[in-house]
């Protein structure tokens, strides 16, 4: 059986950064990714993030994934990085089961990093399985990772941030976007992401959502309506729009499938995005050493993400005896970091949540 | 409504403005109205002229007397929402915008000047065009504008 002092599960943001504070402290570890490469959904950001310097704020996505894997590769002897490689099993004597190339290896560890990230809600609507429906995140790897086109003309369900980011990056790419539908009274993302995207032509229609999909063989025109205070279609007001894509950005919800595996404790929150594992302020969950950073314990920013990543590589390699010259000033300054970002009142529902998990 | 359709109201939008007497010289307009977190604008300014302070949910403050319109916190807006205006005479506006569209206008182009409701205003002359590696792909596209439209110019777009 392979050993390592730590394994992290999840090779975006918050688990390189993770890897990369372990490895100042002294602790190897190992990166798990199921992709063929490592850098999470940062590499097809082609956008300017938010936050501040310390998290790489104006800087491009996809370049800030790249200064997240030069980092790490700074630590050849120390950090090890499986990609397209499956855990398939996690048990509470620390031993992990994965699968690569049709292979199964067993690894016993002495702590767990849980960095898996988030995924996609769906939408339920008349035919939403037509091809030329997709997820906004597949839209970005189609468009941003292997410059496909999803399609000429589109609709995107959702104005959060995802929404109206990749509406703009659409338009960038040379799509037509006919509007964004958001069922909710007032926009969900940063109000300049909206202006951005109205000032070029397209229209934002809040309290407005699809009603069904309409094609034989694929996506030929949607049927969309306004939507009443409770969210029910208004009767005489459903209009038709001919399209080749509809694009689904409706949310989050955290990947925690592995947590339920292991058998930590877990609460539904939706503030979070979904089920999430309780935790204490150091992101470890109710089992001793299994630890988790980023999405899978709350949807958030990239830039949160990578904080969080650095914070439980911090405590974590404390905890098996590594402990980082600057520890007492990092902590207080990854602490710092999430608190400034979470501060605003696009954090509200976010704090309100990880109170609910605190443990 | 900003809320609704991410068009900010005139009276919102002239909280961001000088007093006319100021607009002599180039400044920096930061159309950003909502807390959100984010500093970029205040850390890149090398005049310092741009407070946000410890709290980066704080928006952005421009000091008027301090700014000299120099574009660099334009590119470095991850919201695209900072442009630089100038009254340059009777009849004339110019503005400095950020663009992330291609193909890029030309020096010399006329292209359609734009609103922030996404309508064509009026006609605008392309006076320079800058991309430079710091500038990371956002270009900084200099215009000259109607005067008239100084409050309601907010991009280009190419003739058809």
């Amino acid at each position: 059986m392979k050993k390592i002092d730590l394994v992290i599960i999840g090779g975006g943001p918050a688990g390189l950064s993770a890897a990369k504070m372990a490895a100042e402290s002294g602790l190897s570890s190992l990166i798990v990714e199921r992709d063929y490469k490592v850098g999470g959904q940062l590499v097809k950001q082609t956008h300017m993030f938010f936050g501040s310097e310390k998290q790489y704020a104006k800087t491009r996505g996809i370049d800030i994934a790249k200064i997240l894997v030069d980092d790490v590769l700074k630590y050849p002897k120390m950090i090890e990085i499986m990609t397209e490689t499956t855990v398939v099993g996690l048990y509470k004597d620390k031993v992990v089961t994965l699968l690569q190339n049709e292979k199964y290896i067993k690894v016993q560890t002495n702590a767990i990093i849980i960095a898996t990230g988030a995924s996609e809600k769906v939408l339920a609507f008349e035919n939403n399985d037509l091809p030329g429906i997709y997820g906004a995140g597949a839209v970005q790897t189609l468009m941003n990772v292997h410059g496909v086109l999803p399609g000429q003309d589109v609709v995107m369900v959702g104005s959060g941030n995802i929404g109206l980011i990749v509406s703009y990056q659409l338009i960038q790419a040379g799509v037509n976007v006919l509007c964004v539908l958001e069922a909710a009274k007032e926009i969900g993302g940063y109000k300049v992401h909206a202006s951005k995207l109205k000032r070029l032509g397209v229209d934002i229609k809040t309290s407005h959502s699809i009603k069904k999909a309409v094609g034989k063989d694929y996506l030929e025109k949607i049927i969309i309506g306004k939507l009443d205070e409770q969210w029910n279609f208004i009767a005489g007001t459903e209009e038709e729009l001919v399209v080749d894509s509809l694009c689904i950005s409706v949310g989050l919800s955290p990947l925690s499938n592995l947590l339920s595996m292991i058998g930590t404790e877990m609460k539904y929150v939706s503030y979070l995005g979904g089920l999430v594992p309780l935790i204490d302020k150091n992101h470890e969950t109710s089992i001793e050493n299994v630890f988790v950073a980023g999405d899978v314990c709350g949807v958030e920013e990239a830039s949160s993400a990578i904080v969080e990543g650095y914070l439980t590589g911090l405590v974590v390699a404390k905890k098996l005896g590594f402990i980082h010259p600057n520890y007492d000033e990092l902590y207080l300054d990854f602490k710092a970091q999430l608190h400034n970002l979470r501060s605003g009142p696009f954090g509200e529902k976010l704090r309100l949540g990880l109170e609910e998990i605190m443990r | 409504m900003l809320n609704i359709n991410g068009v900010p109201d005139k009276k919102l939008i002239m909280t961001r403005f000088p007093e006319k007497e100021y607009l002599i010289k180039p400044l920096a307009i930061t159309e950003c109205y909502e807390a959100i977190p984010c500093d970029p604008c205040s850390t890149s300014c090398p005049f310092d002229a741009i407070y946000i302070g410890e709290d980066i949910n704080t928006p952005p403050i421009v000091d008027f007397g301090k700014c000299t319109g120099c574009g660099i916190c334009v590119y470095n807006c991850p919201g695209l929402a900072i442009f630089i205006v100038q009254e340059l005479d009777e009849k004339h506006a110019r503005f400095k915008i950020p663009y992330e569209l291609r193909p890029l206008p030309i020096k010399g182009e006329t292209w359609s000047g734009v609103n922030r409701t996404g309508e064509i205003i009026t006609e605008v002359l392309i006076e320079k065009v800058s991309l430079t590696d710091r500038q990371d792909k956002t270009a900084l596209i200099q215009v000259l504008v109607p005067v008239e439209f100084i409050n309601d110019f907010i991009t280009i777009r190419r003739q058809i």
